[in-house]
């Protein structure tokens, strides 16, 4: 058992701690949270992959998983509800050279901010998503979000979600994201290889996290904190390449994790410089300013 | 194929073509929008000249989402513009806070159309002046200027990218449809002519960079994403170093920076324009196509013997509080004349203060107020 003294010793530095806006700590999350730990193999991806982080820009929206962008000690964009990804397309577009990662909930991407995600994939934007899924909007309290499974419970389906759930993959793909994948925050190691691979990859990556909320999902739905993680071990069924119409989340049979999708198209600044701006492919210009 | 961002010339422009060609002499390189009647033509001329000059344009999926692509650009480090009509400008209002608030740079135009709603969509109106001012929400500054003529809109819109570098906000072109649909002569100037300001840059070490900490003339200098500052930027009430913080204190010195950095420098933003104005007894007060209506009746009115004079808005926010207040001393009534039901009228009544009486010549939208029914309204009420 190691021991636990407090005292004024100065506390040994965390690996990943020149990341993070140490000065900004404590950090919002509630306890139990999954968004720390999907937070943190984020930042180990992006020292993984070996990516100029000078040159690398964390934009989310609003929620609790839009706090990223808050801790991460990068240039970091906390934008509106809903808007990372228009934003983070405007960053992109003004200065092709910068890498960027949208960092963000469910709710974000996926309700108020659905329509960019989609016209995002479709442009093949060369951006890495990630989406902090836990099912509820965690922020406001606990309401139905486009991922709330059927029947769930939540402060504003009291009764049960009578709504059906997004299949996010499925929607990546159709879209035309060129890499799509799901974790769970429980699969540190992977979740850090698959962003490593996704911020390393040219064009639209997405990666869905399923991450527990204990506080305002699962104490609706009957949920102990250890419930959803134990859940995740037992339900998960890793399954590379699967069809993207059959990863539907279903917590009494299984839940389908792994790399769906790795295929390469032209980006949207690719075709836009093939068509548009010919001089610039053969002088390899970068931002806009020159 | 490259061509040159200042096409020096004469013209007969659009005002929609001359606006976009204004942009781009000013150094505007990024353009994102959503077409819109009647300003999809500023769109258009965009997407065609902005590759030739080095820039990029993207349509968006929505006016939401182009408005946050143009605080996305600006961010890394681009002059950026975006350019709608009510409908679309109503769909920008939440993102322009964001600019607002993480003062950001570019510049929004407005070509106003009949509203609310749909509309009148192909027929002009001046009706969204109020939109422009307090569209947005929570309590701050803007800057909007109201072009009254293709030439004089190429001109504002190198003045709107000045301003909003120099001030580090959006700032609002608020046309109409009129004039962005109206042919005239644009000439326009030698490149080595035309005065472009930028964001000013910080110096020093970046790592005691602060973001929001602002220079002499209360406007914080201004770094690009990848250049190693780690800036980190929010619409939550932030500090100096950008970061968020939850007090009432933090509201109050943020909200000082955001809107003394424009009440400070009011001799250096507005500006007005007058016709006839130094003898006159009764000011019209106009901005925008509605000034030209209105110049055409005080020359009407002067040969009937009446003194008439206009003061034109070419600066609306921050409104001209203090010319309002200074005639108000010393002539006998004001004349709003506007194509609404009376938005700027109410701003002069406020400034008048209840010295002199005040009237309103409006119109609920969908064409140009006539001249003779300002000249009829002088007649009958002086
Ligand atoms: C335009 C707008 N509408 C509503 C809100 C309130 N709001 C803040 S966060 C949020 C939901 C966040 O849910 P999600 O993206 O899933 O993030 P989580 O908190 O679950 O991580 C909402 C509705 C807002 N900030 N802006
Ligand atoms: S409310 Fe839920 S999502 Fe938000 S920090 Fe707490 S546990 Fe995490
Ligand atoms: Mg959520």
């Amino acid at each position: 058992m190691q021991e636990i003294s407090v005292t004024s010793k100065k506390q040994p530095r965390h690996p990943l701690d020149d990341l993070i806006r140490t000065d900004r700590i404590p950090h919002i999350w509630c306890p139990g949270c999954g968004i720390g730990t999907v937070f943190s193999s984020c930042l180990a991806a992006l020292k993984e992959s070996g990516i100029d982080l000078k040159k690398t820009v964390m934009v989310s929206g609003i929620g609790c998983s839009g706090r990223a962008a808050g801790y991460v000690k990068l240039d970091s964009f906390h934008t509106t509800h809903g808007r990372a990804i228009p934003f983070a397309t405007g960053l992109k577009l003004a200065n092709p050279e910068l890498n960027i990662v949208v960092f963000s909930g469910d709710g974000d991407l996926f309700a108020i901010g659905g329509n960019h995600f989609i016209h995002a994939a479709r442009r093949n934007m060369d951006m890495t998503v990630i989406c902090v899924n836990n099912l509820n909007y965690g922020m406001t309290g606990g309401q139905v979000a486009a991922t709330t499974p059927y029947m769930a419970k939540s402060t504003t389906t009291p009764a049960g979600n009578p709504e059906t759930p997004f299949n996010l993959p499925l929607m990546a793909y159709a879209s035309g994201a060129t890499y799509v994948a799901r974790w769970t925050m429980l699969h540190t190691r992977d979740l850090t290889d698959s962003i490593t691979e996704a911020l390393c990859k040219k064009g639209f990556s997405f990666i869905e996290v399923l991450s527990p909320c204990p506080v305002n999902y699962g104490r609706r739905n009957k949920q102990k904190p250890l419930d959803m993680l134990k859940l995740y071990q037992e339900k998960a069924i890793i399954k590379n390449h699967a069809d993207p119409s059959k990863l539907d989340i279903d917590f009494e049979k299984g839940i389908i994790l792994g790399k769906f999708i790795d295929l390469d198209r032209p980006t949207f600044i690719e075709h836009y410089d093939k068509i548009y701006r010919p001089s610039r492919l053969q002088e390899n210009v970068s931002g806009l300013n020159s | 194929m490259m061509k040159p961002a200042v096409l020096t010339g004469e013209y007969f422009m659009t005002g929609d073509v001359a606006c976009a060609e204004g942009a781009l002499a000013a150094g505007c390189r990024f353009f994102g929008g959503y077409p819109i009647t009647p300003a999809t033509e500023i769109a258009e001329r965009m997407a065609s000249r902005l590759p030739q000059v080095e820039g990029c344009f993207i349509q968006m999926e929505d006016e939401i989402g182009a408005m946050a692509a143009v605080l996305g650009s600006s961010w890394a480090g681009v002059k950026s513009m975006t350019a709608t009509s009510g409908p679309g400008f109503s769909l920008m209002m939440e993102n322009i806070g964001l600019g607002i608030c993480t003062e950001t740079p570019c510049v929004v135009v407005n070509v106003q159309r009949g509203g609310p709603s749909t509309g009148l969509p192909t027929q002009g109106a001046q009706s969204d002046m109020m939109q422009a001012r307090w569209g947005s929400h929570g309590h701050y500054e803007i800057i909007a200027i109201a072009p009254s003529s293709p030439q004089e809109i190429f001109y504002l819109t190198i003045t709107a990218f000045n301003l909003s570098e120099k001030y580090r906000l959006p700032v609002l072109i608020m046309t109409d449809e009129i004039i962005g649909h109206m042919s005239e002569k644009v000439i326009i100037p030698e490149a080595k002519l035309i005065k472009t300001v930028s964001r000013p840059k910080p110096k020093g070490r970046k790592d005691r960079f602060k973001p929001f900490a602002p220079g002499p003339n209360g406007v914080a200098p201004m770094p690009a994403a990848g250049e190693g500052y780690n800036l980190h930027i929010t619409g939550l009430t932030h500090d100096e170093k950008g970061y968020p913080v939850m007090t009432v204190e933090a509201q109050t010195e943020m909200m000082a920076r955001i809107t003394e950095k424009i009440q400070k420098n009011l001799d250096d933003i507005i500006r007005t324009d007058s016709y006839l104005l130094d003898d006159a007894e009764i000011v019209i007060v106009s901005y925008g196509v509605s000034a030209r209506t209105s110049m055409a009746a005080v020359a009407e009115a002067r040969k009937l013997g009446i003194k008439a004079g206009l003061l034109r808005l070419v600066t609306i926010w921050p409104f001209p509080e203090d010319q309002i207040r200074e005639l108000a001393d010393r002539v006998k009534g004001f004349v709003t004349v506007e194509i609404n039901l009376g938005q700027i009228h109410r701003e002069v009544e406020r400034c008048a203060g209840g010295k002199v009486p005040i009237f309103l010549v409006g119109h609920p939208g969908g064409t140009l107020i006539h001249p003779d029914k300002v000249v009829k309204m002088l007649k009958e009420a002086f």
